[in-house]
């Protein structure tokens, strides 16, 4: 146990970085380019968790403890999130029968 | 901090006098209780400016915060006075709606006020879940549905940006704080290049909340869909907030010269696209709701003018400029909401003719269109005024000169409905404008006027 301790605080921050900065850009690009309401959602999750996980690297590189609370705020606001999310998703449903954001052109210039 | 305490238990307050079918005290308390919190504000003013923060130095209620706070507080008073008979008329939940925009003004005043970004990420959140729920409060009206997505989808796209943006100038600094992100930036010989990628992120996500283009295409369709009460909260409320926010973290923390180098450019660039695809959309609309959406993107491009020549001046500039678009749009809404409640639609020829049949509803009406465009004598032009004297004080005479450019368009399309009203004959009977309406218009009218008769009180300020 020790050892596996050892070794991942032996992984350089840029590393951290790197991949969060990966994780993230998969997050928008899953956003950008997918169509269903709720696959969006779950892109936009993946940008959030991105976040955390770079929060808490970031936390133990300074050795300062704020980035890991900082963790449980954006946490307990992406569950609020995901309910009002779901909720507006379940009632579009009702309406329109899809998730697929396409059937939403109503409003137009 | 007694104003956010009041304003989360009056929201309580509110949501148990629903309960127990108390439709009629419903809006008397919610007003009441904003008066109250807007009396507690004037209390934090403090003449000498030293305030210490609170919380554990999570938020500084400093006078620019009493400032903004009780700007957003007197505005959602004016609103709230214009939904009397407006939501009975479009959801069976009453108290929600009151219960609702009182969290999200909480949100708002923890923004105004915040001197920790933990606590900007959780007003603006407050702030934007609340609307969200606002936004597609009429379940069954496929409009408001389809805004309510669009706004949620982009809306929680954009705090991903916020967000990351935050980790990366906590990652560089260590901290964060605002003033030990200014020290960090003023100690260290080198600034780490994610500290630069953190400001181009949460630049990106604060002008997704604000709308500035080109993040702005979500706006037109939400504030559309939405109820066009709270397409007025979030068009003027909102949007002062979020500069409030904007102008915090720029002025307190990123302010040094060798940032502002790397910023500002950005910044120029935001601004120009907003002034310039805000007014020319604006001018093909043919609805005024819409227009009114993309006229708020044209607005949000001056008020930039603001952060790009920050200065200890650009606090009132900011202030004097966002009351001024504040006032003038309220009364545009109310004049939208008569409108469209007797006449179901919104397009410019229903205000034809309106001139003659409604005097008081056409006059106050221009005098916020010109307010709006900026003609002298009302508050919009000196606010315009303050922004590009920065503007020239800091040598962007190119800009000056586009600004002025998209501000004669603006004079266009502005006009139109103006032009509608006074020029343009109809068979049309006359409009009932409730006594409510009427104090709400006359009243912001006033203001405006008096802002811009005599512009040295509210600029002085802070």
């Amino acid at each position: 146990m020790e050892s596996i301790t050892n070794s991942i605080q032996g992984v350089p921050l840029n590393h951290y970085i790197l991949f969060c900065a990966i994780l993230f850009s998969i997050g928008v690009m899953g956003v950008l380019i997918r169509r269903n309401a709720i696959v969006i959602f779950m892109s936009v999750e993946l940008m959030l968790n991105a976040v955390n996980l770079l929060l808490t690297a970031f936390s133990v590189h300074h050795g300062d403890a704020s980035g890991q609370v900082f963790v449980f705020f954006v946490m307990a606001l992406a569950a609020a999130e995901v309910a009002v999310g779901l909720a507006i998703i379940v009632m579009i449903y009702r309406n329109t029968s899809s998730t697929d954001i396409n059937v939403l052109n109503r409003l137009k210039w | 901090m007694d104003v956010i305490i009041t304003i989360s238990l009056l929201a309580i307050l509110v949501l148990y006098l629903g309960l127990f079918k108390a439709a009629k005290a419903l809006l008397p308390v919610t007003l009441v209780g904003l008066l109250v919190a807007l009396g507690l504000t004037f209390n934090h003013w403090d003449l000498a400016n030293n305030t210490k923060s609170i919380f554990s130095g999570m938020l500084l209620f400093n006078n620019f915060s009493v400032a903004f706070s009780a700007l957003a507080i007197i505005s959602t008073f004016l609103i709230l006075m214009l939904s009397k008979d407006y939501f009975e008329r479009i959801s069976a939940n009453v108290a929600e709606y009151y219960t609702i925009i009182l969290f999200a003004l909480t949100g708002i005043i923890i923004i105004a006020s915040y001197h920790n970004l933990s606590m900007l990420f959780i007003g603006i959140e407050i702030m934007s879940v609340s609307l969200y729920i606002l936004t597609g409060i009429k379940k069954r009206d496929y409009a408001s549905n389809e805004a309510a997505l669009k706004y949620f989808l982009m809306g929680a796209f954009s705090t991903g940006f916020l967000l990351f943006g935050i980790t990366l100038l906590y990652g560089a600094s260590g901290s964060f704080d605002l003033t030990e992100i200014r020290n960090y930036v003023a100690s260290s010989e080198e600034i780490s290049p994610i500290f630069y990628a953190g400001i181009l992120l949460s630049i990106i996500g604060l002008c997704f909340k604000a709308g500035a283009a080109p993040f702005h295409f979500w706006t037109p369709d939400v504030y559309e869909g939405a109820p066009t009460l709270i397409t007025a909260f979030m068009s003027t409320v909102v949007k002062t907030a979020v500069f409030a926010a904007f102008l915090r973290l720029f002025y307190i923390s990123l302010s040094s010269v060798t940032l502002q180098e790397f910023w500002v450019p950005v910044l120029v660039v935001l601004a120009s696209l907003s002034l310039l695809i805000g007014n020319i959309t604006a001018v093909y609309q043919q609805h005024f709701k819409r227009m009114l959406a993309y006229s708020s993107i044209s607005h949000v491009g001056y008020l930039l003018f603001a952060l790009i020549a920050l200065s200890s001046a650009s606090d009132s500039a900011v202030f004097l400029y966002a009351a001024a678009y504040t006032i003038a749009s309220i009364i545009a809404f109310a004049a939208l909401m008569v409108v469209q409640k007797q006449v179901g639609n919104d397009s410019f020829d229903n205000f034809n003719g309106l001139g003659r049949k409604n005097p008081l509803l056409a006059l106050t009406l221009t005098i916020s269109m010109l307010s709006l465009a900026g003609i002298p004598l009302t508050a919009g032009f000196i606010g315009k005024f303050m922004m590009f004297t920065g503007a020239l004080s800091t040598y962007h005479t190119a800009l000056t000169v586009f600004a002025v450019l998209n501000a004669i368009v603006g004079v266009f399309y502005y006009l139109r409905v103006v032009v509608a009203m006074y020029f343009k004959d109809a068979e049309r009977n006359e409009l009932a404008v409730p006594v409510y309406f009427k104090i709400v218009l006359v009243v912001s009218t006033l203001a405006t006027i008096i802002i811009g008769v005599y512009p040295g009180f509210i600029a002085d300020l802070i």
